[in-house]
């Protein structure tokens, strides 16, 4: 059991490219459901479209990188409306099961050979990272110190990933503390009083809608980037399902929770794979092979889930004040 | 029916009963709210069915009638939050109907709920302030700059203050809306209301599950709010409260208006009688009122 | 009921034991798409060294000759349409001049999922040579809806399960995919011969039980299973109060961790139940269909129907009705809501297992096969509407019939899309669905 590996993949997923993506895709979540009470479970569709959007335009087309982001942008806020025009209207769980479904079509279509020459099937798009890493200002060689070491590669992508997610975390903050903020949280404690003091809950909705997507959508970028291509089968239902619980871990209607959720998401699975698989080569755990060990972390997952919402739904900076007057 | 026609009388003189006749679709003086041949129906059942309603501007009118007789059905099609199946109304002059709920509020007309609808997890101030309108604040992009809505979040903060004091709920402008008693509640939901700057203030049923202590406040609050010029509809069980504040009466039962008129006459017609025999919800709540009962 | 408890917690464990001992290393989970082969005589005996072809729009994608036991594999690149052809100028001495009564067959893979095709030989040299083409689309639409209405029965014994938890708790269960794969999974284990270890103690090797003897144990189980989940976690936050979203959030968890545990203990490729690996299909006029399919409808209907008796007949069935309609007033006419609700969570289960089961006899089954048709279970029960039994079952019909008929304009791998499509206009459109009242909503 090599224990400084250990700590050096703890150390490295603390802010590696998973955390940035699931924090991401989480902020956007946590300005649909935590802050306007919007049960929307499609937030894999965002960051699939903006994954795609760029890899098509710069591999398929040949476009420089900001049209890439434009159009991955612009498809954003097009799923935006066309989720948000009928499913708004529905009760919570009836929003959850459209927006699951529209991101499920979403995904079998890209999957599917019918719109391979577009969407690279199953296997997806790869080779569309160039003109991103030409931007890196940085020279080639290693950064960093302890167990913190990057090539200038992944350190441009880290560098980049943070920034957006920094000022990502800023528009919130601007935006929540602000009376238009105050809309969205009256909506989620009664859309009915809401409307009842003259706010159009309708259009309040959909722009929480279209800034959350676009954070996933942003999330998908990163994405993307980082890994260097597009798999359609990484943006399922399972993303969505990761990032309301890195959601809940962080503490909802709180604008650092999500970063903070990410992070410890990630460490503490980091910290599980690499002590499993540690003890397995060790012979210690006899009965499991180091493959079941990936499938444990996802199992902690499932239970994470489920403990948070019994025992602890505001999670860890949640305010214990705001569950005990929560009705859901 | 008969009704004779008075030149406008002053708005703080609501017309008394010797000046208008009564009579289910009675015109008034200077209605702020015309209703004509609004129906809803819930599949066969007909729930409201009113041909034709008004509502005298400044006054105090409260709607009463035994339960399902499609009180509260008016008040949701009436404030936008249902859809009527047929049937035209104005508000101020200007027709209304289809208008959706909360472009009613813009124009002056607010409700508050049956079962109090405080946003539990704010503040008592951010309700009130939530409740005022045109926030420039509230607009997408210029929320995120400060500067161009400090000024006016302070004005609305001022503006909320003061009607908490009113109210006497200002000690709890910090305290979660959750945290607050049930009559507490009403109190706010009230306030809350006045934020929005109605010209018209529709309660449904605001003594609903308010113990007797508070009830006097209540009524006060509510005299108040027609002694600065508002327009007040209110539905009611408790027929003290009616006979107490209300300056009009309108009754309905099985959806239709059958009775119209100042508090003494309405309780004394013969078909409102029977269309409460055998209801136990108006009860008086100290039973020394026997001798009133026709 | 204490006993019980105990005796059932203790069955699962064993379960859970045994299949730890008799897991072992898995491959590592693989998502592709495979088609079985077998040829055989007209006697059922193997036919080894036959090469057998897959193409896909004429264009060849593999190949593989069969081994001793007459089968043989051939990995396809993704869900869709394929034609598999035996060359029968390759077939052994013994059986030259024999041919398969269909050549190519058609066949479509869905998804994750392994499909099987057999090539029966038939004596008498060249029967007419009867391509899968002709018999023109009238053909092919009974074909469809045949095969529609048997996707439809099978998903309409967990759809009714599914809409009765809804109409009685309020809860949308995430999970409920899971008591399928449960189910298919249990059956697979008691059904395969194993070495088993009970929690590394003991060592034995159990022999396979034949399906008929392991499906009704299975169900048991099931039920037990079902029964715990109300009885040791939603019964107690329906208690605590808990609200619907929160519930649901539970459940997706809940979900999450029992379709990893399957992956763990039974890892990633499709099984089949040993006496159903593959089967060739029997004609029925000018559809085919192969006799499992044809029990497994069968036993569908049965079920069905006597579900439905029961919940009509019964007065459990008609308490289950009363509370699904309309809790708070059951509960007011005397009726144990509580009692009900566990009833129906351990039917619930059951019915779920065995629409398992029958899938797994049809096509195979993997740790993710509940989950890959939970969204049409919703597609379905939103259709009939939620929290009726029969709503339930007229939605299933319906949308099995829509998925394969969808296939005459849409190419076979989006043929979920069509169905995922109706959910989200259902929803928007009547969301009580077409049995549903207008008041359950919002």
């Amino acid at each position: 059991m090599d224990w400084s590996t250990v700590l050096t993949n703890a150390a490295t997923s603390l802010v590696g490219l998973q955390t940035i993506v699931y924090a991401l895709a989480a902020v956007g979540l946590n300005l649909h459901f935590g802050y306007t009470g919007l049960l929307n479970f499609g937030q894999a569709a965002f960051a699939a479209v903006g994954a795609y959007g760029l890899a098509i335009v710069v591999a398929s087309a040949g476009l420089p990188l900001p049209v890439g982001l434009a159009a991955g942008l612009a498809g954003s806020v097009v799923l935006s409306v066309l989720l948000g025009l009928p499913t708004l209207r529905l009760r919570a769980d009836y929003l959850a099961i459209a927006t699951i479904a529209a991101a499920e079509i979403l995904r079998i279509s890209a999957r599917s050979s019918t719109l391979r020459e577009f969407t690279g099937g199953a296997s997806g798009i790869n080779g569309f990272t160039e003109p991103f890493h030409d931007l890196n200002p940085l020279p080639p060689g290693t950064y960093g110190f302890g167990p913190w070491r990057y090539h200038e590669r992944d350190l441009w992508v880290l560098l980049v990933g943070w920034t957006v997610l920094a000022v990502c975390c800023l528009v919130v903050w601007l935006l929540v503390r602000s009376p238009w903020g105050r809309v969205l949280r009256g909506i989620r404690e009664d859309e009915d009083a809401a409307r009842g003091l003259g706010k159009n809950v309708y259009a309040y909705k959909m722009q929480a809608l279209a800034i959350g997507g676009v954070i996933g959508t942003l999330a998908g970028f990163v994405y993307a980037l980082g890994q260097g291509s597009v798999q359609p089968d990484l943006y399922g239902t399972e993303l969505t399902f990761f990032a309301y619980t890195v959601l809940l871990l962080g503490g909802v209607a709180r604008v650092l929770g999500p970063v903070v959720g990410a992070a410890i998401f990630w460490v503490v699975l980091s910290l599980t794979d690499t002590v499993l698989r540690g003890a397995v080569d060790e012979g210690w755990l006899t009965f499991m092979s180091t493959t079941q060990v990936g499938q444990v972390r996802f199992m902690l997952v499932g239970l994470a889930l489920m403990f948070l919402m019994i025992f602890r739904p505001q999670g860890i900076f949640g305010d214990p004040r705001q569950i005990a007057l929560d009705a859901r | 029916m008969t009704h004779d026609r008075s030149p406008s009388t002053p708005a703080d003189r609501p017309p008394g009963p010797e000046t208008l006749r009564g009579g289910p679709g009675a015109a008034k003086p200077d209605p702020i709210l015309v209703v004509d041949g609004l129906q809803r129906r819930f599949g066969g059942l007909v729930a409201v069915d009113v041909d034709h309603l008004e509502v005298q501007r400044g006054s105090i009118t409260a709607l009463i009638g035994p339960n399902g007789a499609g009180k509260t059905t008016l008040f949701n099609l009436l404030t936008g939050f249902d859809r009527a199946d047929h049937g035209t109304w104005t508000f101020d002059g200007r027709p209304v109907h289809g208008v959706p709920a909360h472009r009613l509020v813009r124009s002056g007309m607010v409700r508050t709920f049956q079962l109090t609808k405080v946003l539990s997890r704010m503040t008592v101030l951010e309700n009130m302030r939530l409740g005022a309108p045109e926030q420039r604040g509230e607009g997408l992009l210029r929320a995120l700059v400060r500067p161009l809505w400090a000024r006016q979040e302070a004005e609305i903060t001022a503006r909320a203050e003061a009607l908490l004091t009113r109210f006497a709920l200002g000690r709890m402008r910090d305290e979660y809306a959750g945290s607050l008693s049930g009559g507490q509640r009403k109190l706010l939901e009230m306030a809350r209301a006045l934020m929005t700057s109605p010209r018209m203030v529709m309660l449904d049923e605001p003594m609903a599950g308010v113990n007797p202590a508070l009830t006097q406040t209540l009524l006060d609050h509510v005299r108040t709010l027609r002694d600065e010029g508002m327009t007040v509809l209110f539905v009611e069980h408790d027929m003290d409260m009616v006979r107490d504040i209300s300056d009009w009466v309108v009754v309905m039962a099985q959806g239709r208006v059958i009775a119209e008129g100042p508090p003494a006459m309405v309780m004394s017609d013969p078909a409102v009688v029977d269309a409460y025999l055998g209801a136990h919800h108006d009860a008086p709540l100290t039973g020394s009122l026997q001798e009133d009962r026709p | 009921m204490r006993v019980c408890v105990r005796w059932g917690v203790c069955l699962l464990l064993a379960t859970l034991g045994c299949l730890g001992g008799a897991s072992g290393a898995r491959a590592a989970p693989d998502a592709g798409e495979l088609i079985r082969v077998r040829v055989s005589t007209a006697t059922g005996d193997p036919v080894p060294g036959a090469t057998v072809e897959v193409e896909r729009d004429g264009t060849r994608i593999g190949t593989g000759t069969t081994r001793p036991d007459g089968s043989a594999e051939l990995d396809v690149p993704s869900a869709g349409a394929y034609q598999v052809l035996l060359d029968v100028d390759t077939l052994p001495p013994a059986s030259a001049g024999f041919r398969p009564r269909m050549n190519p067959i058609r066949t479509t893979v869905d998804e994750g999922n392994a499909r099987t095709v057999a090539f029966r030989l038939e004596a008498g040299g060249a029967g007419p040579e009867r391509s899968a083409d002709e018999g023109g689309s009238t053909v092919r639409v009974a074909q469809l809806t045949l095969q529609g209405l048997r996707f439809g029965l099978l998903i309409a014994l967990a759809a009714v399960g599914l809409s009765l938890v809804f109409g009685t708790t309020g809860l949308t269960n995430f999970a409920h995919g899971e008591l399928v794969t449960f189910g298919a999974l249990v059956a697979y284990y008691l059904s395969i011969p194993a070495a088993v270890s009970l929690l590394g103690v003991v060592s034995f090797t159990k022999p396979g039980l034949p399906l008929l003897v392991a499906a009704p144990v299975t169900l048991l189980l099931s039920c037990g299973f079902g029964w715990l989940n109300d009885a040791v976690l939603w019964s107690r936050l329906r208690r605590r109060g808990t609200g619907l979203v929160a519930m649901m959030i539970v459940s997706i968890g809940l979900a999450i961790f029992l379709r990893y545990t399957f992956l763990y203990f039974a890892g990633g490729e499709t099984l089949s139940y040993p006496d159903y690996a593959t089967q060739a299909g029997i004609g029925l006029g000018p559809v085919m269909m192969r006799p499992v399919d044809l029990v497994s409808m069968g036993l569908a209907v049965t079920v069905l129907v006597g579900g439905g008796l029961a919940l009509i007949r019964t007065r459990l069935g008609t308490a289950t009705r009363a509370v699904a309609d309309n809790p708070a007033l059951a509960a007011a006419s005397g009726i144990d809501v509580d009692r009900v609700i566990r009833s129906v969570w351990t039917g619930a289960a059951g019915l779920a297992a065995l629409s398992g089961i029958l899938l797994g006899m049809g096509q195979g089954l993997n740790f993710q096969m509940g989950f890959q048709i939970l969204l049409l279970v919703f597609a379905a029960v939103t259709l009939g509407g939620l929290g009726t039994a029969f709503g339930a079952l007229v939605g299933s019909l319906v949308v099995g019939l829509f998925i394969e008929l969808s296939t005459l304009v849409v190419p076979t791998e989006l043929k979920n899309v069509g169905a995922l499509a109706v959910l989200i206009v259902i929803l928007l459109v009547r969301p009580q669905g077409v049995l549903g009242r207008a008041g359950r909503i919002g």
